[in-house]
This record gives C-alpha cells, structure tokens and sequence, in this order.
C-alpha cells in the first residue's frame, strides 16, 4: 500500500539539541551520565559541551512524506540503525529530513504484514551529515485493513 | 579503557530495576511518543496484548549507556538493533556487550538486553570508533 511511496523525502526540519530535552531523555533511559547532563563536565570535556545519548533523535521532527499517512497505533518496530559521524553537541541546530527507502508486504502466520523502511538524517548548520537513522516499521495486516476501511 | 578490550572481553552487565508503569511514563514524555499501548492498560488489551509493554527505543536508549564511560576515548557510530522480544511491566532487563571484532579504528561488539528468563529482547551490534 506504500509502494508509491518509495523514495519520496519530506522537506527538511530544524531542531534544536536542547539542554532541557537531552537531561529528560538521559534520565528517561537511567543514563544522566555528567558528560550528557553537567555542563562544566561537559566544557571540560574533549568536545567542549555536552552531548547526547545515541538514541536521542527519536525526538526530532523529520518532517511529513506526502501520502505517508501511518496509523498512531499498532506499528511494531522491527529493526533500528543509528550510524553517526560524530555525536551531537547540546545547543546545536540539527536539520532533519526522512525518506522512505522501501516498502514490502509479505505473507505471515497472521495475514500479510507491510514491511517499511524509512530512514531519517540529520546534518549540521554547515550542511554536513552528523547522522543517519534506519527503522524498520511492521504493519499488521490488522492495521493495514483498518487503514483501508 | 575501552581500547584495551579485545575479542571475547565483554562490558561488565548492568541488570536494570523491574520495569516500572512510571520508567515508561517518563520515555513517552522524554521521547515523545505517546503510543498508548506503553501507558495505558486498556489501549495494550484492545491491541491484544496482556498488558503494557515497554517502547524498545526504552531498551535500546538504556543498552547505550554500558558505553557512556567511554564517550572519551570514542563514540558510538553505528548502532544497530533488531527488537526480538517484548518488554513487560516487572521485566528484570539486563544489557550485556561483548568484543567481537577490534582494529585500531574500531571495536565491534555483539549487545543485547536479555529478560529475567534468559530470552533476547534485543539483539544487536555497536561498532565504537576510537579517536
């Protein structure tokens, strides 16, 4: 049902590393670590700031695909790739865009299961990339059918 | 020092708290995604599930941090995960590492978060990049 979809990309986004989001999220994972959250740790260290966890741009916006309507309910997460240049520094603009790299349905024990693939990337005010992140999203034929209702 | 490690070293296991309603309250607000079937009782049965599960970026977010000690000799540039197994409410979760694979750039590490049963509930790899 997304096989239109394919290679399409949403325009690009700007977020912001915020100090405030990166200590909730760092304490969210039981990680608040002084190099994430401690703001002299984070000037004395080797990237002179504070950075953040690895898993953080789950809550950046990369922006709309047109026709990628996906439902907020009844995704499984199947699969997730982080690869970075270089970590994320506190206070820094990140501009973030996605693109659906693929979409596939196959037959399983409960019906037939979508297969998307979308990945999500992220560059610095300079226009160089900082990261890329791949996910791996199952929709259930359930969730599928009642997309189409 | 992360550099010294070498095939078969592992990262000392960190085991987490049982999973608690509010350690998922706290992700949705922190992460943003507000899923139902991570807070809400009933939203996890209507979706057929027997109970509230954790997000599996919760468990990915948590396996990172066996690496944070080490964000000065390195950082994380790849980080891969596959979700195997769902997360419930009082899941003892503990996050293991272990050296596969290491050159002068580079280590690689086989992760995963195993439950109190001693299923993978995520499986994956690290590959930290030496500075």
């Amino acid at each position: 049902m997304f096989e239109d979809a394919i290679g399409k990309k949403s325009n690009k986004v700007r977020n912001t590393v915020e100090r405030g989001a990166v200590r909730k999220f760092a304490d969210s994972i039981g990680d608040a670590h002084p190099l994430f959250v401690d703001e002299a740790a984070g000037k004395a260290s080797r990237y002179g700031q504070n950075i953040a966890p690895p898993t953080f741009p789950r809550v950046f916006d990369y922006g709309d695909v047109d026709g990628l309507d996906l439902p907020n309910k009844g995704l499984i997460h199947g699969e997730q790739i982080y690869h970075y240049e270089r970590p994320l520094l506190v206070g820094e603009d990140i501009h973030c865009w996605t693109e659906v790299n693929n979409y596939k349905e196959k037959a399983g024990k409960s019906g037939t299961m979508g297969i998307l693939t979308l990945e999500g990337k992220g560059e610095d005010d300079d226009g160089t990339l900082v990261f890329r992140a791949e996910q791996v999203v199952i929709i259930t034929e359930a969730v599928r059918k009642g997309m189409e209702a | 020092m992360i550099v010294e490690k070498k095939t078969g070293d592992t990262l000392e296991t960190v085991t987490l708290s049982p999973v608690s309603r509010l350690d998922l309250i706290k992700y949705a607000g922190a992460s943003g995604d507000y899923n139902p079937i991570h807070t809400i009782d009933e939203e996890a049965e209507k979706a057929g599930l027997p109970g509230i599960i954790a997000h599996g970026m919760w468990t990915m977010g948590n396996l990172a941090k066996l690496f944070t000690p080490y964000y000065e000799e390195g950082f994380i540039e790849t980080y891969q995960i596959r979700f195997r197994g769902m997360v419930f409410l009082d899941d003892v979760i503990s996050l293991n590492a272990e050296v596969s694979e290491q050159s002068k750039e580079k280590i690689t590490f086989e992760v995963n978060a195993k439950n109190q049963k001693d299923e993978d509930v995520l499986k994956g790899k690290v590959i930290f990049r030496v500075y």
